[in-house]
């Protein structure tokens, strides 16, 4: 479980996350919506250790994180950004290795080889497994850090806009692979995602947050609805069920 | 099983064998090339001076190596935080205060330690900068390093001006980077500094390549990010301290060593940019060096020409990036 309390983040006087209190469930797919600058992003940095904040606390599965050690929390905890500029020249498969880090520091162990070689070919990137990573295309760059994050292999998986550079077809096998993720291995998987469809479909977990503060949170149903959607993006979303499934229309 | 072990080698592989053999030849003929003379006088003679170039290859490689890492920058070498600035500061200040005599006077291991000391005092001073913020605080580490760095040479400037002139004829000369000089009163306090330092980040070396992924990473992977860099930024200003306090400032030979590393062994894991950079480091200085004195009779002129094609690689760089 990851629970957040009061977690609140200034930058100068303007509060990018105000106070936001949270329990996200074990298990299953989570999803973080909102408008640009409703501070998504910035609260998964803080939930993950990556920005120290300024006040409140957050406690991943009884981990402290500002407090437990960091090569511990590596082992329970992944995250992925959206911008992931590198200056080093590495392979796919060097930087599918990193993902062992936390496990080996370096030395590979058999376990490890088939940890990488899994990930490696989950994401299909065993064509490419050779290639370094400044002659790929975004979103094949895209796929060798999630296959990272995967070799890594934490219970929590916290993804930053993973769709990002995602062509169709590989945005529905990113969200196909987290679902596979939480439901056949169990894992806690909390995504930032722009595209409310996408989370609609495959999260079992919706948080809906507006200017640094939570605006809703609950089951799909609960969150993707005109009356909860509309004050938050300020714009005219219609709702259908589709197959069963929840899908907006905003377009026109 | 390949009948031919040596086709199985890789790139990186093969030129960490080609760079060894160069090296090795070079360090043989600056040993023994126009050797004439007893060679119980040679040997001990050029290798004093052997062991001097040999340690501030080293140092110079694994220290622009190690903050090019620490800093995710091709570009960047440790003297742009103004280590260099701050040695030329120091012996400033000594002709200026204390008389043009206390450079000969003061004996150079109290000299060395002396800067030694003020470096890292000084790169302790800057990590503050480090620890204030998080997202960019090593970019603002660097920028107040620079700062800094504009600041002792200014102060080192005004000093020198208003220095007595066959003072600063004095000065000037002890500032000016030479190889064929080494002090050899530094060597064996300069080889146990280099050692402690070696110990230090080999036990620390399977942390760089996962530096090299950036900080977010980094602390994603688990590394105590803030102690990690500290620690290397620490092993990087007592690396240049020693080098300077050897040759003299250097400001273009690392980038040059690191750069060409790069590009020879083709990525960036540092357990082969490491070793690459420093045999390119030895056969840039110590074959430079033989061909300089031995086969062109010239005394004092490879740390021009080595700063020379550092800077151009320097603009290169500069060029490719803005075209970019």
């Amino acid at each position: 479980m990851i629970i957040t309390n009061q977690v609140t983040k200034n930058y100068g006087t303007s509060c990018v996350v105000d106070g936001v209190t949270l329990e996200l469930p074990q298990g299953g797919v989570t999803s973080i919506i909102g408008p640009n600058g409703a501070g998504k992003s910035t609260l998964l940095s803080m939930v993950s250790r990556l920005m120290a904040m300024d006040k409140g606390s957050v406690t991943i599965g009884g981990l402290d994180v500002t407090k437990a050690k960091s090569d511990e929390l590596a082992k329970k905890l992944s995250i992925l950004r959206q911008d992931n500029h590198m200056t080093a020249r590495l392979t796919v498969h060097d930087l599918v290795s990193f993902g062992r880090y936390p496990h080996s520091k370096g030395r590979l162990n058999i376990e490890d080889k088939a940890h990488i070689d899994r990930a490696i070919k989950y994401l299909d990137l065993e064509p490419l497994s050779g290639r370094f990573l400044d002659e790929l295309s975004g979103g094949q760059r895209q796929r060798a850090f999630v296959a990272m994050v995967l070799a890594q292999d934490t219970d929590y998986v916290l993804l930053d806009e993973p769709l990002n550079n995602l062509d169709m077809k590989h945005a529905m096998g990113m969200m196909k692979l987290m679902r596979q993720a939480a439901d056949d291995l169990g894992k806690t998987v909390v995504l930032v995602l722009h595209d409310i469809n996408f989370a609609s479909w495959y999260s079992d977990h919706i948080v809906a947050m507006k200017l640094g503060k939570v605006a809703a949170q609950g089951s799909v149903k609960d969150i993707i609805r005109p009356d909860v959607l509309n004050p938050i993006y300020e714009m005219e979303i219609n709702v259908h069920e589709i197959g069963g499934q929840l899908i907006s229309v905003y377009y026109g | 099983m390949s009948s031919n072990p040596l086709a199985r080698l890789s790139r990186p592989a093969w030129v960490l064998i080609a760079l060894t053999v160069l090296a090795v030849a070079s360090v043989v003929l600056f040993m023994t090339l126009g050797a004439k003379g007893s060679w119980s006088f040679i040997l001990p003679f050029r290798g004093k001076k052997l062991l001097g170039l040999l340690l501030v290859a080293y140092s110079v490689a694994v220290s622009t190596v190690l903050f090019q890492t620490v800093t995710n920058n091709r570009i960047l070498t440790p003297s742009i935080m103004g280590f260099d600035a701050l040695y030329v500061l120091i012996k400033t200040c000594i002709v200026f205060f204390l008389g043009v005599g206390a450079l000969t006077s003061i004996s150079s291991e109290w000299q060395f330690v002396f800067s030694l000391v003020a470096m890292v005092g000084f790169s302790g001073f800057l990590f503050r900068w480090l620890f204030l913020g998080e997202e960019r605080s090593l970019h603002l580490l660097v920028l107040v390093g620079i700062i800094f760095g504009t600041l002792f040479r200014s102060f080192s400037n005004l000093m020198q001006r208003m220095m007595d002139p066959g003072a600063f004829n004095v000065l000037q000369d002890t500032l000016f980077a030479s190889f064929a000089t080494t002090d050899p009163s530094l060597l064996g306090i300069s080889c146990v500094i280099v050692g402690v330092v070696s110990v230090v980040g080999f036990r620390m070396m399977h942390v760089y390549d996962v530096l090299n992924l950036g900080r977010a990473q980094a602390i994603n992977l688990g590394v105590d990010y803030k102690r990690t860099v500290a620690i290397i930024l620490v092993l990087v200003s007592i690396l240049v301290s020693v080098s300077t306090a050897l040759v003299g400032p250097v400001t273009f030979f690392g980038l040059l060593v690191v750069t060409l590393a790069h590009s020879l062994v083709g990525n960036s894991l540092h357990r082969y940019v490491l070793p690459a950079s420093i045999l390119l480091g030895i056969i840039a200085l110590v074959g430079g060096q033989t061909l300089l004195e031995r086969v062109f009779a010239f005394d004092t002129a490879l740390s021009i020409i080595i700063e020379f094609l550092g800077g151009v690689v320097f603009i290169a760089l500069v060029l490719r990036r803005s075209a970019r």
